[in-house]
């Protein structure tokens, strides 16, 4: 799953509900596999195929109108259980950025594991990204990591968004957080020492 | 400034990365067969060996049947992933307690029971629940699978570290009204996203009165309002529980423990981020009505009215009660149920079944109702059965399980089924949670044994 983030430019598939939870992401049911492959298949499972396994009329992903690698979400986005197995479904589906007013903690952190860009924006400018989409499904939006800036091309309209220095530069440099904790052995080493003399 | 959780995690820091994460120190890591195969892969595809093996423990919980667990597991998907656990963890020289072993379990039934998890820890698992830990005084957080590769391999993890807020409920706890009903009220005035960034710490009178049982019920619900983690300072209480469990410190050790424990609490000019403070006396037993934790409301009330609910979040409201086959406005009394589960690392501990077990002793089972009593580890189920409470479980028409998470999320065969409403002791009432079209009501044990046997929603207060 590691590559290197810099500028996204792409249609959106709209998700216009709040407290989407990682159950929906991905159902428990889904979460016997013993690697990280195939999860995009299921992803959001139960709202985009019934119990016979055919595409529900309706939902977003099975509407043409909307492709794109960049999920927009309503409100606290991620909420409930930690299974990273959400994030390999968004990634596994071909998503490399999802814009929410809001991501709940460990999902955030599972998605910047994955190289999954979580971006964070105000809620007038989610609401106006709706609109935007609603309007012309084709509108694009433009993700820029090394400028940390969003833009509604529909609109123009910009917003700066936050992630912390460290996790931008892996992400552009596909580095991943276990190849800098292996690099820092001897520290940890030298708090055992000090610790748990 | 100066609260517990500075000084438990303070004291966890390696090194702040420049512009970047803490890298924080974990004492314990817990290991399941759903959010470890991947970890474990990784690890052998970079070649590594754990870096501090006597600190991880690990077992299979959320697959296990619930009964015949001395037969091969018949979902072969099911099998593979808890004979992938067995495996990897004979592979890598872990700690591994499986089925029928006598301490298997639900992790965060076991951490606590056996006195693997201990105040001033830090303690995490693939598994959001881990915040139940948090009871003992530890600084406990659920994360991702990339995060248990972390752990594995560096005994380290990096993170922000997170915003402190004190939730203090004072006051007495009126009858009925169980540690349950005040995390789920705590979290019906929180919402699913009120405490995200932060870490919890719950004081006041009404928890500090609480057993340690229900501080774990309190601790292990603190993830559904977003928080990373929750934890209440050690004491007396958290003291008595662990002297003497197996993995508990022991002799000199224990005095030395204890005497560090003590030092484990809050200054008294300690500054939180943020303060919340509520009154035992305004919880009442406490019942879901939708499709997040946050949507609870007292036994007696009715579900908001469309009116009450803010724009932005009226299609979801909508969504979930269309879902959940009720109306804005109603109440939830005398509804018909169909299923009742009693179990899982939320309210699957002896008192729990003490609970159940008083309201349905010298009553029946109601006709219909499909009823499912899942022991949060075999521990418990030693305990329930040297109580006597199995007899009356029996006696009332119930039927005792094996232990596993079951169908809290029903990765076994414990499931749901489409359209049924279940009134169930577990943590998430999520579309889909105890199988696909299957109806949660989030409740205490004593409001699911009330309706095990009246067949409806029932407030237990009426009946005890």
């Amino acid at each position: 799953m590691k590559q290197k983030f810099d500028i996204i430019t792409s249609t959106c598939v709209p998700l216009p509900l709040e407290n989407v939870d990682t159950d929906q992401i991905i159902p428990a049911r889904f979460l016997k596999a013993t690697d990280k492959s195939g999860f995009g298949d299921n992803l959001f499972r139960d709202w985009r195929y019934d119990k016979e396994g055919n595409p529900i009329k309706g939902f977003v992903l099975n509407d043409p109108t909307y492709s794109g690698c960049i999920l927009v979400a309503g409100k606290n986005f991620g909420s409930g259980s930690s299974r990273e197995h959400a994030a390999w479904a968004i990634a596994g589906y071909g998503f490399r950025v999802v814009i929410s007013s809001f991501f709940a903690d460990i999902h955030k952190n599972n998605e910047l594991n994955n190289f999954v860009l979580p971006v964070v924006v105000s809620e007038k400018f989610l609401a106006e990204l709706f609109d935007s989409i609603k309007a012309n499904a084709k509108m694009e939006v433009k993700v820029d990591l090394p400028n940390q800036t969003v833009t509604n091309l529909a609109t123009g309209k910009s917003e700066k968004f936050e992630i912390n220095g460290y996790k931008k530069y892996c992400l552009m440099n596909a580095l991943d957080d276990i190849d800098f904790l292996l690099e820092n052995k001897d520290k940890i080493e030298a708090w055992e020492q000090k610790n748990q003399a | 400034m100066n609260t517990l959780f500075d000084k438990i995690w303070d004291k966890h820091v390696v090194q702040i990365v420049k512009d970047g994460p803490t890298q924080l120190y974990i004492d314990r890591l817990y290991c399941h067969e759903v959010t470890s195969p991947q970890a474990f892969s990784g690890m052998r595809e970079r070649g590594l060996k754990c870096f501090r093996p006597d600190h991880i423990y690990c077992m299979p919980d959320h697959n296990t049947p619930t009964h015949d667990q001395d037969k091969p597991i018949a979902d072969p998907i099911s099998k593979k992933q808890v004979d992938t656990l067995a495996q990897n963890t004979k592979e890598f020289g872990l700690t591994h307690f499986g089925m029928l072993n006598p301490k298997n379990g639900i992790i965060h039934v076991v951490g606590p029971e056996r006195g693997l998890s201990l105040p001033g820890m830090t303690i995490v698992c693939g598994d959001s629940h881990t915040s139940t830990h948090g009871a003992m005084g530890a600084v406990a957080f659920g994360i991702g699978t990339s995060e248990v590769e972390m752990v594995m391999a560096t005994e380290c993890i990096l993170q922000q570290k997170p915003k402190s807020m004190r939730i203090s409920v004072e006051g007495k706890l009126g009858k009925g009204v169980t540690a349950k009903d005040v995390a789920l009220y705590i979290m019906s005035k929180m919402t699913t996203s009120g405490a995200t960034g932060y870490f919890v710490e719950y004081a006041g009178s009404a928890v500090k009165n609480l057993t340690m049982e229900g501080r774990l019920t309190l601790c292990n619900l603190t993830i559904e309002m977003g928080a990373r983690g929750g934890f209440i300072a050690p004491d007396e209480t958290t003291f008595e529980y662990i002297k003497g469990r197996e993995y508990a410190p022991k002799g000199a050790e224990w005095d030395k423990a204890v005497a560090y424990w003590r030092t484990l609490k809050s200054g008294d000019d300690a500054v939180f981020d943020k303060e919340i403070k509520f009154d035992a006396a305004d919880i009442e037993p406490m019942v879901t009505y939708g499709t997040n934790p946050g949507m609870g409301m007292g036994i007696s009330q009715s579900i908001p009215a469309m009116k009450d609910i803010d724009a932005a979040g009226q299609i979801s409201f909508k969504k979930s009660l269309d879902y959940m086959g009720f109306q804005p406005g109603e109440q939830l009394l005398g509804k018909k149920v169909d299923y009742v589960f009693c179990g899982s690392c939320t309210n699957g501990r002896i008192e729990d079944f003490r609970a159940f077990a008083s309201i349905v002793k010298g009553k029946k089972k109601a006709e219909g109702i499909t009823c499912w009593l899942v022991p949060g580890s075999w521990m418990v189920d030693e305990q329930i059965r040297k109580e006597g409470l199995d007899k009356i479980f029996e006696a009332a028409g119930f039927e005792l399980r094996q232990p596993g998470c079951s169908a809290c999320l029903a990765m076994n065969d414990d499931k749901i089924p489409a359209g049924k409403l279940s009134v169930s002791t577990s943590n998430r009432n999520f579309e889909g949670r105890q199988g696909p079209g299957a109806r949660t009501v989030l409740a205490s044990p004593l409001v699911a044994a009330a309706a095990a046997i009246t067949g409806i929603i029932t407030d237990p207060r009426s009946i005890m």
